[in-house]
């Protein structure tokens, strides 16, 4: 039952890991853009729900639903005031700028809000649990964050799949120039596409800080279990990038109930695997540009 | 009265290479423009510089007399300026039938059913019936340059520019496309059609335009315009120094 316990927990952590991933997944797919301020964003989002949270007395949810709408305005201004200048820059420019993006927003939150360790108070739903059988309990908080994090790459897909908006930006993907001979303006869906992938990183980044402590520093070290998600998944695959990070969240509480301290090596080790044996990902895209 | 489509005095040059200098030439509604010239003419630069890929570096483009130069090619699409490309560009990722919806939402601004009927004409007309709901990225070449042409058409064109479109066609096929772009003209479009097979395009065109080396060689009617000196000189010199 521990073992069973260990893969259960593994899906519940890589929900999160998900969540925090589709973001970058999304950038990666429509602009090619490998954006090193994801975890910084996330972070920066989890501060601004904790401070609206703490300075009004609205419900929690209310203050993520208006961190999440400020980070995608935020993203929208983002693409079309940076981001797009960047990309006529060649693909190096871009990555370059996000890092001085992340480097500049890390340091700025460690002037306004201190390197002290914070975290967003939920009350009870941080440990109510509901026990499946003896040995195997979910957590509420986190079965939360996995169906969020499935709702939200399903609503992704969906968009993406369905609505005009979303073939233009998919055609954009494929071709910005042939996209613009069909009177789409490939900057504005570029500016969109950020939009989404930001707003869905503060989500993330709130419930990260709802989940456990979290200082200016902390979106780096969860970038990297983002960007093992995605590439596990496949780039560019939006329901890859859930499957890779449910499978990296059941190779770190498995290979931490191997023992305790490899938990996080055991992720790597198999982030590690899939680039060896399968490049290309777990779920890659059926179709390339 | 104004022509609908008015280019005048265009330049462009990238470095040292001149791919246009001073190049003037008007295309009315209901009218069919064929343009002829050696490789390396400036003729899909010219049509880049047209609907608003390209910038030129002097001159000026007019459509409906309303000086559109400095309009990217989204706002020239929704415009109503079409093109296709002579190497096919489909979105691959979409399906046949997305790609087209694609262009009868956005630069022909038709929503809903309406989008899909257009898309869906466009499809028929094109002949591509068949392949509507395959991915665009496994079609063939010939369906490949069927696909740019419903696309141009689903955005409701009122001056579509056609980059040698006829190239891989059968001879059997060609008469359906000059009937093609024949009944593209009986229904008021401004047609720029470039193209090498010149028989196909003699059947259709009302003007000939010859480029070479970014100027305009000679203009006017087709016949008159192959049998120039000057243009005979274009093709035969080139054909003369290669054989040398």
């Amino acid at each position: 039952m521990t073992w069973v316990n260990a893969v259960v927990q593994g899906l519940l952590l890589g929900g999160q890991y998900a969540l925090l991933a589709c973001g970058l997944s999304l950038v990666f797919g429509v602009m090619r853009i490998v954006n090193l301020a994801h975890g910084a964003l996330a972070v920066t989002a989890a501060y601004l729900t904790l401070w609206l949270s703490q300075r009004t007395s609205l419900p929690l949810v209310v203050c993520l639903v208006a961190s999440v709408l400020v980070f995608a305005g935020v993203g929208y201004l983002l693409q079309r005031g940076l981001l797009n200048r960047a990309l006529r820059g060649g693909e190096l420019a871009p990555l370059l700028v996000t890092f001085g993006l992340a480097v500049i927003v890390v340091n700025l939150l460690q002037e306004i809000a201190t390197a002290n360790s914070r975290s967003i108070s939920i009350g009870g739903l941080a440990t109510s649990s509901t026990r499946i059988v003896d040995g195997l309990s979910i957590g509420v908080f986190s079965l939360l964050t996995l169906v969020v994090a499935v709702a939200l790459i399903g609503l992704i897909q969906l968009f993406l799949s369905r609505t005009a908006v979303g073939r233009a930006m998919r055609a954009t993907s494929d071709d910005p120039g042939a996209a613009r001979l069909m009177g789409i303006d490939d900057r504005h869906m570029y500016g969109l596409a950020t939009a989404i992938a930001v707003g869905s990183v503060a989500a993330a980044g709130a419930f990260l800080g709802m989940s456990t402590q979290f200082t200016p520093g902390y979106g780096d070290l969860v970038l990297i279990f983002a960007f093992e998600a995605v590439i596990i998944g496949g780039l560019g695959s939006l329901w890859g990038t859930l499957l890779g990070g449910l499978v990296l969240g059941v190779a770190q509480t498995v290979g931490a109930q191997v023992e305790p301290a490899y938990g996080i090596l055991f992720g790597h080790v198999v982030f590690l695997a899939v680039l060896a044996l399968k490049p290309s990902g777990l779920m890659p895209r059926t179709v390339t540009a | 009265m104004t022509a609908l489509l008015e280019v005048s005095g265009i330049a462009k040059r990238f470095g040292r290479v001149v791919t246009a200098t001073d190049v003037s030439f008007h295309v009315g509604a209901g009218e069919v423009l064929g343009v002829v010239g050696p490789n390396g003419a400036g003729k899909s630069t010219m049509l880049d510089i047209v609907n608003g890929t390209q910038r030129p570096d002097a001159g000026r483009v007019l459509l409906d007399g309303d000086d559109v130069t400095s309009l990217g090619a989204a706002g020239r699409g929704r415009r109503g300026i079409g093109r296709t490309y002579q190497v096919p560009r489909p979105f691959g990722g979409l399906t046949v039938f997305e790609n087209v919806l694609v262009g009868a939402t956005f630069a022909g601004g038709a929503r809903g059913r309406q989008a899909h009927r257009a898309a869906l004409d466009a499809i028929e007309t094109a002949g591509l019936t068949h392949v509507v709901n395959t991915d665009a990225a496994s079609l063939r070449l010939l369906d490949r340059k069927r696909l740019e042409l419903a696309r141009a058409l689903a955005t409701e064109p009122r001056l579509i520019l056609l980059d040698e479109i006829a190239g891989g066609l059968t001879e059997a096929e060609l008469p359906e496309l000059v009937a093609l772009i024949a009944r593209l003209r009986d229904a008021g479009l401004g047609v720029v059609w470039i193209e090498h097979i010149v028989h196909a395009l003699l059947q259709v065109v009302d003007r000939l335009m010859c480029l070479a080396m970014g100027e305009v060689v000679a203009t006017g009617d087709p016949h008159a315009v192959m049998a120039s000196p000057a243009v005979m000189e274009v093709y035969l010199g080139s054909v003369a120094e290669g054989g040398a």
